[in-house]
């Protein structure tokens, strides 16, 4: 299954590995791939506007480039337009208040707010103003109780018309044809234990299908077979000091540096290793290098899309 | 509320710092290594300063809390073995205790306190809704984290406490935790959704709240959640004085706060945010320590002149240094590799630097920390790290 041929795909990971970078990069891809995409933040920081070099985005989505459209999530607005469409309220104008004091319950009554952020990214599928919706959802830690919305609203509220509603959404949800997770993660301990934790967790309790893991900021292999060995004699005192003669200046921190550089990818090749062994083998793994010179903007959206492009096979 | 300035110490290290107070609250975005550093700060105070230090931990690498004695023991504080650092070749003066912050446990053991008997606490336990919401309150993390340092500072078992905090996406959250709950148990919302509950009696302001929800919720949840929050106003008062003494002692003098940070963009500017927030509302901000910062010989020009020179000349320089030991060619591709290699972590290095500059505030302490090129997770790499940020 093609991951961009999905409908719907939820990206999330543990804070700082770089979520709406990925995100962001994943709806570029499909808009350059001719598909009409709509990023949304799910808790909208304005990240997304600033990684695409576009203007902020509201609720109502807006066109940030060629067949890429933007939106931020935001739960009392996703309300006002549920009940727009389906309760044909008398008292609409009353709603701001009425949002608010809903807001309120939402945030202690379990699965109430979640449902309007998924119902709203569901609704945007059914309808089909998009081909492709790319949720940045909520980081690791929140992103089960979003995928379950449905499921739990189903067990706790027995009549009424957000009962109604979750039917459809989990069908949406649960087809992996539709609905995808991808899970971004960068190959150091805590982000991939993370993971691995999420993982279980999503096949456990949800019905979302685990698309990808993408693996941001993997540091690039220094040598190749053999080459080390040459590195390491250079590192031996009189080889350096041989090198420094002829080079006309202090080699020892570029030595060091590489030294630095080894090391760092061997504990993360480390980290990567169990982290492949944690996840099922049918899941794929996409690598994304580091970026040493930029790692946020259009620039570095438009360098981790090009590097997803060539990982899933573009 | 007023700035508070004089509030800030002048003091030179985190040494003096953590000497002179009984409560450090590290913050700091995700993924900045914050957990780490508050137990390497609480390690080193125990080796140093002597007396019991307490380290309150949220959710540390599985093999830090091996490392610290923690793995399975949840809520309880339990001394960290003596072994630990003997094994790393330290004599502390004191003992390092630590303990796991486990949200669902302390929020029963909250309501266990709170509730007007017991039959009420064990109603409020068993509602089906407090078992999913006790998780995911409002800012239910945050709270319990202040309420529970409050509880063990109030104990008098310590001579110092250091805090690690729930990863928040609003960094603000914890601090305004205590007085949201207290707002919370306050609001006019909450007395409208016991109305139905306790009486048909609907005033004119309620009633259209109550059709809408209707429709949306169903009546049987409603009268759910109705019956949940009113259990759990019988806790009102005994909540609202709590907040208010968990302020209060996030204000005290005793109180500071550690800032954690990477040189990266994004949770740099999260903790310059922070800090701003913190003077703001007179708190007392004690160190800034910044982690993961690469070592700084990579940003000397002395070294990408000679970088320069190696790529530019590896050809030559490898049929000089070869001497028929190694493939001149071989050696020639590691010249090259190693010096863009260098070029490439300068530019991540300078950007570092200049994000470090751009570090607007000054506070009293900033300590940096290099980059190590492996995890921490036993009490030799706690001490390690500690070393470099205790002045």
């Amino acid at each position: 299954m093609d991951l961009l041929d999905r409908r719907l795909i939820f990206v999330t990971g543990k804070g700082g590995v770089g979520k709406t970078t990925v995100a962001s990069a994943l709806g570029l891809l499909a808009a350059q791939r001719g598909k009409r995409t709509l990023v949304c933040e799910v808790d909208p920081k304005g990240d997304v506007s600033s990684y695409l070099e576009a203007e902020p985005t509201a609720f109502r989505p807006r066109q940030l480039a060629p067949n890429l459209w933007g939106m931020s999530m935001d739960t009392e607005a996703s309300l006002r337009e549920y009940l727009s469409l389906n309760l044909h309220v008398p008292l609409l104008t009353r709603l701001g208040p009425l949002a608010r004091a809903f807001d309120f319950v939402a945030t202690a009554a379990p699965g109430v707010k979640e449902i309007l952020v998924v119902g709203k990214l569901c609704y945007e599928v059914r309808e089909r103003h998009f081909d492709l919706v790319v949720a940045d959802a909520s980081a690791s830690g929140h992103v089960v109780s979003q995928l379950t919305a449905p499921q739990a609203i189903n067990d706790l509220v027995k009549v009424g018309l957000v009962r109604s509603q979750t039917g459809w959404m989990l069908s949406i949800l649960s087809d992996p044809a539709t609905t995808g997770l991808v899970v971004v993660a960068t190959p150091e301990e805590m982000p991939v234990n993370e993971t691995i934790e999420l993982t279980e967790r999503v096949q456990k309790e949800t019905t979302v299908d685990l698309a990808a893991i993408v693996v941001n900021r993997v540091l690039p292999e220094l040598f190749s077979r053999g080459e080390e060995e040459v590195f390491d004699a250079l590192c031996q005192p009189a080889r350096a000091a041989a090198l420094e003669k002829a080079v006309g200046g202090d080699p020892g921190p570029i030595l060091a540096a590489a030294q630095l550089a080894v090391t760092m990818r061997r504990t993360r090749v480390a980290h990567l290793e169990r982290l492949r062994a944690g996840i099922d083998a049918d899941v794929p793994l996409l690598y994304v290098p580091y970026l040493f010179t930029r790692l946020h903007g259009l620039r570095a959206t438009r360098q981790v899309a090009a590097a997803l492009s060539a990982e899933l096979g573009y | 509320m007023p700035r508070r300035v004089e509030h800030r110490a002048r003091a030179g290290s985190l040494d003096q710092v953590l000497a002179a107070k009984e409560i450090v609250i590290c913050c700091g975005s995700g993924g900045v290594g914050k957990t780490t550093t508050a137990a390497a700060a609480a390690a080193m105070a125990a080796v140093h300063h002597g007396g019991r230090v307490l380290v309150l931990t949220v959710d540390p690498a599985r093999r830090l809390a091996d490392a610290l004695g923690l793995a399975g023991i949840g809520n309880a504080e339990t001394r960290v073995p003596a072994e630990a650092f003997s094994g790393a070749g330290a004599k502390p003066r004191g003992e390092l205790w630590a303990a796991m912050l486990d949200t669902k446990q302390s929020w029963d053991a909250l309501v266990r306190r709170h509730a007007p008997d017991a039959a009420t606490a064990e109603a409020i336990l068993r509602n089906p809704l407090y078992q999913s919401v006790s998780g995911r309150f409002v800012q239910s993390h945050e709270y319990i984290a202040m309420e529970r340092l409050y509880e063990i500072h109030g104990k008098g078992d310590y001579d110092l406490i250091v805090v690690d905090t729930p990863p928040t996406r609003n960094a603000l959250d914890f601090l305004d935790a205590p007085q949201r709950m207290a707002d919370f148990f306050s609001s006019r919302l909450l007395r409208w959704l016991i109305i139905p509950y306790r009486s048909r009696l609907m005033n004119a302001a309620s009633r259209p709240f109550y059709q809408v929800a209707d429709r949306i919720l169903g009546t049987a949840f409603l009268q759910d959640i109705a019956e949940f929050f009113m259990l759990f106003q019988t806790m009102y008062e005994g909540f609202v004085r709590r907040a208010e003494s968990v302020t209060r002692l996030l204000h005290d003098r005793r109180t500071t706060f550690m800032m954690v940070s990477t040189l990266e963009a994004a949770p740099l500017h999260e903790a310059e945010a922070f800090i701003g927030l913190l003077d703001e509302r007179g708190y007392h901000l004690g160190a800034v320590v910044l982690n993961k910062v690469l070592p700084a010989y990579l940003r000397s020009d002395e070294g990408a002149r000679v970088a320069e020179a190696m790529r530019d000349r590896a050809g030559e320089l490898a049929a000089q240094l070869s001497k028929g030991r190694d493939d001149p060619a071989q050696l020639q591709r590691v010249l090259v590799e190693v010096a863009e290699s260098y070029c490439n972590f300068q530019v991540v290095a300078s950007r570092e630097a200049e994000q470090e500059a751009e570090l607007a505030v000054t506070p009293d302490v900033v300590a940096t920390v290099p980059f190590f090129d492996t995890d921490i997770y036993d009490m030799g790499g706690l001490l390690r790290l500690g070393e470099q940020i205790w002045g």
